[in-house]
């Protein structure tokens, strides 16, 4: 049975990775999984400079959701250099790095800086919608992608992933964009921008007002939009939003996902990456499917 | 790997103690072996809606038992489901979680303050502390727990409405009772939490504080449940400390409120 897969020349164990932003560096969730068992960790988002994060409450719960406002807190880039790569080089899994940042320039510091680091692919967080400046701002017009993404593959020694947000009219053209500026690998999707009111207190539920909404109750459109991209560029893609389990994974593969990410599932079920690569195992066993890849896109 | 697992244990029992006040005990020999007073655990709801577990604080430990006692309030759909479970029933649980107060205090002349559901974690930390304890238990009007503190140290309550003991906040109960101490401990809400370390730096005292946010994961991943340090954090390199993993207790002069 092989699980292996190719994202840009990088070939993965298995198909599994986590979300940026629900696994830290991995630190905390070694305590509950082994993660030499996963395809790849992919970082929390980090910036050039250390990040302070937005006032709390940062998270709300919603219906089969919930919705975040961290603002992408942040070590920095050196902090992240010194402690976090040795940490996760221990391991027989792939390194992603998430990378954000206000400006361009911002981005390119971190992307150079990696240049010469032992971490096998760029994660480029156009899409964050909880900061004022940078993130999301990047990711909802098709020219800016083009021109970041041009940006990032100048300087990048690494394959570049672009990771897209759904808060768009059609992310088939945020897709495309990506693609016309060298973008190596598409990752999608990002969360997409909620907001939830505490009647008794009458009062917003986050202190930014709205947040990202993740968690299962978006998988349907995250499985819609891997499928759309899918069909519109020629880009391995690692589809994410909501999945818990292996059959939520299996659709994403079957929309035309290579890769998939496990992101808020972590935080109330630590074992969940995990259990989703057991399943897949399990799925491809008992179907009698020699390789993965005869999954990827199988549902036209 | 840590000492915490998610796992499924027993409801030993579910008493209401008021209209929304409820005390359940769980029986997980480990957990009870590992847990400190201030330490607390995740409760996880059987309703799948409901992902994210609800962080309860530990309110008594019984190590030769082996079960730990949750008090909690409902505030939400989440602990209502909890407040409907019965004796017999199983519950998803992970922890002990965080740090708990410092018990090594050589005997120093403290006092416990405990404001609304902040109450809970101080009963099985006035177990383990020696010396003179006066427990102070500010409430907006219906007690718990209150009878349950009086075999370790003197006990002062406030109430809001002025019901019972001082009217006012568990600041003018100290204040009227003349009480001092070398070492304050202390769960609650922010403004209180605010106040008594005001009160225990303009007095020159000690003072361990235990924080609440909103959380997601519970074990430090998610970074939703910072506080304000004062100086720049060890592990998220700015001033930040994440309440469940470098707290929930924290020494007052380590955070801004």
């Amino acid at each position: 049975m092989n699980t292996k897969v190719n994202l840009a020349g990088v070939i993965l164990n298995n198909p599994v990775m986590t979300a940026s932003g629900t696994f830290g560096s991995g630190a905390e969730y070694s305590d509950f999984v082994d993660l030499n068992r996963l395809g790849a960790v992919v970082t929390k988002g980090v910036a050039n400079i250390p990040w302070k994060g937005n006032p709390t409450p940062r998270i709300a719960e919603t219906y089969g959701g919930m919705l975040n406002a961290i603002g992408l807190q942040n070590p920095g880039i050196d902090v992240f250099v010194e402690r976090d790569i040795p940490f996760l080089k221990k391991y027989d899994t792939k390194i992603i790095v998430n990378v954000c940042g206000k400006t361009t320039e911002d981005y390119c510091e971190v992307v150079e800086r990696l240049a010469d680091e032992k971490v096998d692919l760029l994660e480029i967080n156009i899409s964050c919608p909880n900061v004022k400046e940078g993130g999301i701002a990047f990711g909802q017009n098709p020219n800016s992608i083009e021109q970041i993404t041009k940006e990032m593959k100048k300087r990048a020694k690494q394959p570049i992933i672009m990771k897209l947000s759904p808060n768009v009219t059609d992310i088939t053209e945020m897709a495309k964009a990506a693609e016309a500026g060298g973008a190596d690998v598409l990752s999608l999707i990002n969360t997409l921008t909620g907001m939830k009111i505490d009647v008794n207190k009458r009062a917003f539920a986050l202190a930014n007002k709205t947040g990202g909404l993740s968690g299962p109750a978006i998988k349907p459109i995250a499985v819609r939009m891997v499928y759309q991209v899918a069909n519109a560029v020629k880009l391995p893609i690692i589809g994410m939003g909501g999945i818990q389990n292996a059959e939520d994974a299996l659709e994403f593969i079957m929309a035309g996902a290579t890769a998939v990410s496990v992101g808020t599932a972590n935080f109330y079920n630590p074992y969940a990456t995990i259990e989703v690569v057991e399943g897949i195992e399990e799925y491809l066993k008992k179907n009698h499917i020699d390789n993965i890849q005869n999954l990827i896109g199988c549902v036209k | 790997m840590s000492n915490s697992k998610k796992k499924t244990v027993l409801i030993q029992s579910m008493d209401a103690l008021t209209d929304d006040v409820f005390s359940m005990w769980l029986k997980d020999e480990e957990i009870a072996a590992n847990a400190t007073p201030g330490q607390f655990v995740s409760l996880y709801c059987n309703e799948g809606s409901r992902l994210l577990p609800r962080p309860i604080s530990i309110c008594e430990i019984d190590k030769a038992v082996g079960a730990i006692r949750l008090v909690y309030r409902v505030v939400g759909k989440g602990t209502e489901e909890f407040s409907k479970m019965k004796k017999g029933d199983t519950i998803e649980v992970m922890g002990p979680l965080g740090n708990g107060f410092p018990l090594d205090n050589e005997g120093k002349k403290v006092i416990l303050i405990g404001g609304g559901i902040g109450i809970p974690p101080m009963l099985e930390l006035s177990k383990h502390l020696t010396g003179e304890k006066q427990v102070v238990l500010g409430y907006r009007d219906e007690l718990f727990l209150e009878k349950e503190f009086e075999s370790y140290g003197k006990v002062y309550i406030s109430t809001e409405d002025g019901s019972v003991g001082t009217k006012g906040n568990v600041i003018d109960a100290i204040k009227e009772n003349g009480l001092d101490a070398e070492v304050i401990y202390a769960c609650g809400p922010t403004p209180m939490l605010r106040g008594i370390k005001a009160y225990a730096i303009e007095h020159g005292i000690t003072a361990w504080l235990s924080l609440e946010e909103k959380m997601a994961c519970g074990i430090g991943a998610c970074l939703a449940c910072v506080c304000k340090s004062k100086e720049v954090d060890h592990h998220t390199n700015v001033d930040n400390k994440r309440i469940c993993k470098e707290g929930p207790v924290f020494n007052a002069l380590e955070v801004e409120l």
